[in-house]
């Protein structure tokens, strides 16, 4: 069949089975929106940031569990969205972004608004293409999808030269994907499987370290069947919340920089660490000859560069962490050998010496009276939400209380810029959760320095009805860099104090949506529940202790067990 | 250690600057670098050499054969394999050095490829070590530009 290039991109995109894409339309891609225009199924989201269309596309992606989409323009259009894609790379969240470009004949000559976006974006891609032929066109959306959502996920980029999408083509019919270079291993080892098994049958301190690459792969339920089998307690990464339900008596919560004083303890004591889909990253280790010291390591990770990269492993898994567990499962099912009470009765010491630590330094704040504490915001979010609502939250100490206070008991309800650590991703990030589960609460949990950074997006959530919460935890800082400062910089504040501020209330209600304030204890739960309530927008003031720090706190470069406790 | 390693490639537009960028973004070091088409001529060979202890070589094969350009990775350190290297050496060549030139050229199996009335250009391979030797050697006679490739390596037959 014939047709235009712009055509057959959107024709690709529905056979890809997108619903909303987010992007922002310019020059370059005037085509490609002229084509949207007539493609009803298809929900276009204007943003008013290209940065914001990434965010909000990733976060789509995550709660649907697909792969996300943006579409911008040539040039500025594409820059905007490095910042995006770069957070995408290092959560390993699945993404396409497509970005116009200059005509193929104009490419190198410093066209007006060209800009070489394969090369930008080359380290901060999972892969990325330059379309130059229309015949390309097809085949090249068609693996990017492929790419995007197969092994361990990322984003991919695809760039469009104007007349490529403007030229007739033969739409070709599909076919099964077939590149000669990339092969992700989906399945275990059956021999490190056992070799696995066997470990973890004879520890007496086991703990499970489990990261994104459990919600990646849907293996929440797996690895929930594998911690309560044999009886292991579980500690997350940020990234890893929700992949182990929070408020399970086995959750020890999260551990790392800002992890909980009996995860860093556990991990340090344990005599086998089982780490699924994680990395090793530096929040989590700290220094790193003091990390886990005394314990056997088996890890699991769809992609072999992550083993052995930080930490040297014994018995390393590369495989899908769906497809490990599930055979883990199964062995420990049919060998008779193990039995559920026997493991019990080995780890009953171990999970003693947890208790111990759980209520030497248990995760707490010191409460004042008058004052708004940050982390009885969270608590309070999470009990009237009954924690099941959908968190994404901004990049400093508001990430960190949400991480700490908001016990997450599903996957894909929590959304963060991990890897990269985004300020300004939670709010556009809220604004795709919304419109990939509409009949859901959706809160962004945010800092007043964070949501300036992606303020404008308000406008887009009032213009798609996205009845978004956001719940500013406000210090009139830079919250948790003055909080280094505090710690390490002789309390010297550079540049740290917002001394201007807006009115949160009264912006808000600038663009049409909600603004409630909170500045005492008392007025804390009538807000939340006031804004649960509300159809609308709803942008929470919530003035808090200004100096409150987050706690415990490993300081950089230091041995988890070195923390800083309330 | 020195390693050289010997990567198949898609041959596509940018794949070189893939493998750089991954070097020079993860800090990783190129010793030399050399690129050319194989019998398939969709396919590119790249030898480079770098150094690493086993834990950074064990991480470039990795990130290397996670790039979706790249076919196959070898380490030829895991194999028998020969290496060798070549040089363009344009050196001094007057009235009283041009027989000590000469034999310095045939000692180490090179060749003359230029002849001018006052130098010549000399081609000689083998491995780094021997074209550092005979640069050594031929320094005082006096060198006056110098190119060198980078090492291409190949693995040897099986023996039975």
């Amino acid at each position: 069949m014939k047709m235009k290039g712009a055509q057959a991109f959107v024709k690709c995109l529905e056979e890809q089975g997108v619903e909303v894409i987010f992007g922002f339309p310019g020059g370059a891609v005037i085509d490609l929106y002229d084509e949207l225009l007539r493609t009803p199924k298809l929900t276009h989201v204007l943003v008013r940031h290209e940065q914001a269309a990434v965010h909000a596309a990733d976060a789509y992606g995550r709660v649907k569990g697909e792969v996300g989409v943006a579409l911008v323009t040539s040039g500025p259009g594409a820059t905007n969205t490095v910042t995006g894609i770069a957070s995408a790379y290092c959560d390993s969240i699945p993404m396409v972004v497509f970005t116009g470009q200059v005509p193929t004949m104009l490419i190198g000559n410093d066209a007006f608004q060209e800009v070489d976006i394969v090369g930008i974006t080359r380290p901060v891609t999972k892969h990325n293409y330059l379309v130059k032929k229309p015949e390309d066109l097809v085949p090249t959306i068609r693996e990017a999808f492929h790419l995007a959502r197969s092994g361990r996920p990322g984003p991919v980029l695809v760039d469009l030269p104007k007349d490529v999408i403007g030229a007739m083509i033969n739409f070709p019919d599909p076919e099964p994907i077939r590149m000669r270079t990339y092969k992700p291993t989906y399945e275990p080892h059956p021999g490190q499987i056992e070799k696995a098994c066997k470990t973890m049958l004879k520890a007496k301190r086991p703990v499970l370290y489990v990261g994104g690459g459990v919600i990646n792969a849907n293996a929440a339920d797996s690895l929930t069947e594998l911690a309560k089998k044999l009886d292991i307690p579980v500690t997350m990464t940020l990234m890893g919340l929700g992949g182990f339900p929070g408020t399970d008596p086995l959750s020890i919560g999260m551990l790392g920089m800002h992890g909980t004083y009996y995860a860093n303890m556990a991990v340090a004591n344990c005599d086998l660490l089982i780490a699924v889909g994680a990395r090793f990253d530096d929040r989590v280790t700290g220094r790193i000859d003091a990390f886990a010291p005394h314990a056997k390591i088996i890890h699991i990770d769809i992609d072999p560069s992550s083993i052995s990269k930080n930490v040297r492993v014994d018995i390393p898994i590369v495989s899908d962490c769906r497809h490990a567990l599930t055979a883990i499962n199964v062995w420990f099912d049919q060998n008779k050998e193990f039995s559920k009470k026997a493991a019990k009765e080995q780890h009953k010491a171990w999970h003693k010496q947890i208790k111990e630590w759980k209520s030497k330094h248990p995760l707490g704040y010191v409460e004042e009276s008058g004052v708004i504490k940050p982390q009885f915001v969270v608590q309070k979010l999470h009990e009237l939400t009954g924690g099941n609502a959908i968190i994404t939250t901004e990049v400093g100490q508001n990430q960190m209380w949400a991480a700490q206070f908001y016990q997450f008991n599903k996957p894909r309800h929590f959304m963060t810029s991990g890897g990269l650590g985004v300020m300004g991703y939670g709010f556009p990030a809220a604004i795709g959760a919304q419109m990939a589960a509409p009949d859901q609460i959706v809160i962004d949990i945010a800092g007043d320095g964070s949501i300036q950074m992606n303020i404008q997006e308000l406008a887009t959530a009032r213009q798609y009805k996205c009845p978004v919460k956001i719940a500013i935890l406000n210090n009139n800082y830079l919250g948790m860099v003055r909080q280094w400062q505090e710690l390490f910089y002789d309390k010297k504040y550079a540049h740290t104090t917002l001394d201007v501020a807006p009115d949160f209330v009264k912006l808000a209600e600038a663009y049409g949506a909600v603004g409630l304030r909170a500045t005492k204890p008392s007025e804390v739960e009538p807000v939340i529940k006031e804004a649960l309530k509300a159809k609308n927008t709803v942008m929470m003031d919530f003035v808090i202790s200004r100096e409150e720090g987050v706690y415990p706190m490993v300081p950089a470069g230091k041995a988890t067990t070195e923390m800083l406790l309330v | 250690m020195k390693h050289t390693i010997s990567v198949l490639l898609q041959n596509k537009p940018g794949v070189l600057s893939r493998v750089t960028g991954l070097f020079s973004g993860r800090g990783f070091n190129i010793d030399s670098l050399a690129v050319a088409e194989t019998l398939e001529k969709d396919v590119s060979c790249l030898t480079l050499v770098t150094h690493g202890d086993e834990a950074i070589i064990e991480q470039i094969t990795k990130q290397l054969h996670k790039l979706i350009d790249v076919i196959k990775v070898t380490d030829m350190a895991e194999h028998d394999h020969v290496e060798r290297e070549m040089a363009l050496i344009r050196v001094k060549a007057e009235a009283g050095t041009r027989a000590e030139v000469l034999r310095v050229i045939d000692i180490f199996r090179g060749k003359v490829v230029d002849v001018s009335p006052k130098s010549y250009v000399v081609e000689v391979t083998g491995s780094k070590t021997k074209l550092q030797a005979i640069i050594d050697i031929m320094r005082p006679i006096g060198i006056q530009e110098i190119v060198r490739t980078g090492g291409i390596a190949i693995t040897r037959g099986k023996k039975f």
